[in-house]
């Protein structure tokens, strides 16, 4: 028996409602979605979700303290906390330039994690070698 | 005390105050000046990491942070003038400004047009009247935002969320990323006032318990939060007696709305439309003050940033015309009224001379949702005799979601002909 199931697209902000009838992962039939990404959200869905990572992760000598991250591509939903984890032990030094690589093939995903804006170095810090810890 | 002049002073460099000066530099004002209280251009952008920025405006999914800095880089591009940290402290009807500024203290500018950008603030815990005691640990959603992402500090270890407009779900997602318990999230309508997708991918994806028609209805704790009560409450938004239900947590965070920031407009002297909490605007955005547009989430709060960043344009490609023409032939002009199932229309004055050149679009909000098909409609006059000028149909209506509609430059005829009797036409949602 197909299994009636709602599913709500998050791909853009219009938040389609799709209603799919879907046996196992499979996908019988589908109807409400607005454009054709809603049918390759739902597939997806039924298989490996997938989420956008963003977070911070710390700058040392910064004019901030923290600099946004972001994943280059949706990441595994069930790596997002591992991956969080993982940003929150990494320290970059400034200056940071945006777009950076923090992460490359983070946990082998195969995407990497890049900054979102550059950081600026303070005025008269110097980095001396045994300090920042 | 030195006094400047420009051709048109955009106040504020958030997303508006950026579209809005790069557009009046295109459209004929050669000397854009960019005020902004900050020390880097962006406004709130800088704060929101979180991607969903830019899909209309540059066909990416960009972060905030992105997205400002695109816009940073066109209005350097553009050769504007930029002077940051500098904070306005009064407009006058003859767009004199007063401003504190850390490069040139007190400074008096005299622009040919003004534009204002000060986008909007959130609805404070004051605005709400919750009983109870006063403890640290009541922040609004932004600040626990600002704090977090850029300062950051965590604000506490376990949280309760009033209201599910975006910035709180956004930030019930961020803080559980970051390791922190949020044990509750309560809205007091029967349906979330955030976009849907964040129902998703904040709140259902991490298993927050979602609490629809339940509000706060006690702080508690001496020097630290350490718990609140929430209550269900009836149609009338009244707690229901015996379903009051107490939950521990160090931090409350209030995501309740969002407010346009009309201090500056009001000194002004634009006249305040009380159902949008903006300035009433024409077709170009222009205010009833002549020489002073209002851009973005001044003139309404917006769903989407690059929906600010679209009014935006307007309100600058109007601001760089009036420098370059001066007040552009009014012709008839008509009020447009918020019907049936509207809260709240922008523009509220519709000038037919506009309308002949090119297509004006209403932007509206319906006052409770409808999950099935709907029409919203142009009407003249009002109850049978009401004439439909135009009719769009949509699959729903959602208070959270703006709704827009294109009036096409034909219309001008048919209102103009109609005389006296197209004074009175409103927008209205029907199912």
């Amino acid at each position: 028996m197909p299994d009636e199931r709602e599913f709500i697209c998050v791909t853009c902000p219009v938040g389609c409602s799709i209603l799919a009838k879907v046996e196992g992962q499979e996908l019988i039939e589908i109807r409400g979605q607005a454009c054709q990404r809603g049918e390759a959200f739902v597939r997806e869905e039924l298989t490996a979700p997938r989420r956008m990572l963003t977070t911070t992760v710390r700058v040392r000598g910064g004019k901030l303290p923290l600099v946004p991250v972001r994943s280059s591509a949706p990441v595994p939903q069930g790596l997002l906390f591992a991956l969080a984890r993982a940003l929150r032990q990494v320290e970059l030094s400034a200056p940071v330039g945006d777009h950076q690589p923090v992460m490359l093939n983070a946990l082998d995903t195969g995407i990497d994690i890049v900054t979102s804006r550059a950081v600026e170095a303070c005025e008269g810090y110097e980095e001396k070698p045994g300090a920042g810890t | 005390m030195r006094s400047l002049t420009c051709d048109v002073l955009v106040i504020g460099s958030g997303p508006a105050g950026l579209a809005a000066a790069y557009e009046a530099k295109k459209h004929g004002a050669e000397d854009v000046l960019l005020l902004e209280r900050n020390d880097e251009l962006g406004g709130i952008l800088q704060q929101c990491i979180h991607t969903g920025f830019g899909v209309r405006e540059f066909g990416e999914d960009l972060s905030g942070p992105e997205y400002a800095w695109r816009w940073i880089a066109r209005a350097r591009s553009a050769d504007l003038r930029v002077l940051s940290e500098t904070m306005v402290l009064g407009v006058d009807h003859s767009r004199r400004v007063v401003a504190s500024s850390r490069a040139l203290g007190l400074v008096e500018i005299l622009p040919r047009a003004l534009v204002l950008a000060m986008g909007c603030r959130e609805r404070p815990r004051g605005a709400l009247a919750i009983p109870g005691s006063r403890p640290a640990g009541v922040f609004t959603a932004g600040t626990a935002q600002r704090l977090v992402n850029i300062e950051g500090y965590m604000p506490g270890e376990r949280y309760v969320i009033l209201g599910s407009g975006d910035i709180g779900m956004i930030m019930a997602r961020r803080l559980t990323l970051e390791g922190a318990q949020v044990v509750a999230v309560c809205e007091i309508l029967p349906y979330i006032s955030g976009l849907r997708r964040n129902l998703v991918q904040c709140i259902r994806d991490f298993d927050i318990p979602l609490h629809l028609c339940t509000t706060v209805t006690e702080v508690r704790g001496r020097d630290r939060v350490e718990s609140v009560i929430v209550s269900r409450v009836d149609e009338q938004w009244r707690p229901i007696a015996g379903t009051r239900q107490e939950i521990p947590c160090d931090t409350l965070l209030l995501s309740v709305g969002l407010v346009p920031e009309n201090e500056l407009t009001r000194m002004a002297g634009a006249t305040i439309d009380p159902a949008t909490g903006g300035p009433v605007v024409d077709e170009g955005h222009g205010t009833d003050v002549p020489g002073i547009f209002a851009a973005g989430n001044v003139v309404h709060v917006y769903d989407l940033v690059d929906d600010v960043s679209a009014a935006a344009r307007i309100a600058g490609r109007s601001a760089g015309r009036y420098v370059r023409q001066g007040a552009p032939e009014a012709g008839q002009r008509i009020r447009l009224r918020a019907g049936e199932n509207v809260r709240a229309v922008v523009p509220q004055i519709l000038g037919l001379a506009a309308l002949e050149e090119g297509p004006v679009v209403l932007q509206f909000r319906a006052r409770h949702p409808v999950e099935g098909p709907v029409r919203a409609e142009l009407v003249m006059g009002e109850g049978a005799g009401a004439r439909v000028l135009l009719s769009r149909r949509h699959r729903y209506v959602r208070p959270a979601e703006m709704v827009t509609m294109s009036l096409p430059p034909a219309l001008a005829a048919e209102l103009a002909a109609a005389g006296d009797s197209a004074r009175d036409l409103a927008v209205r949602i029907i199912e």
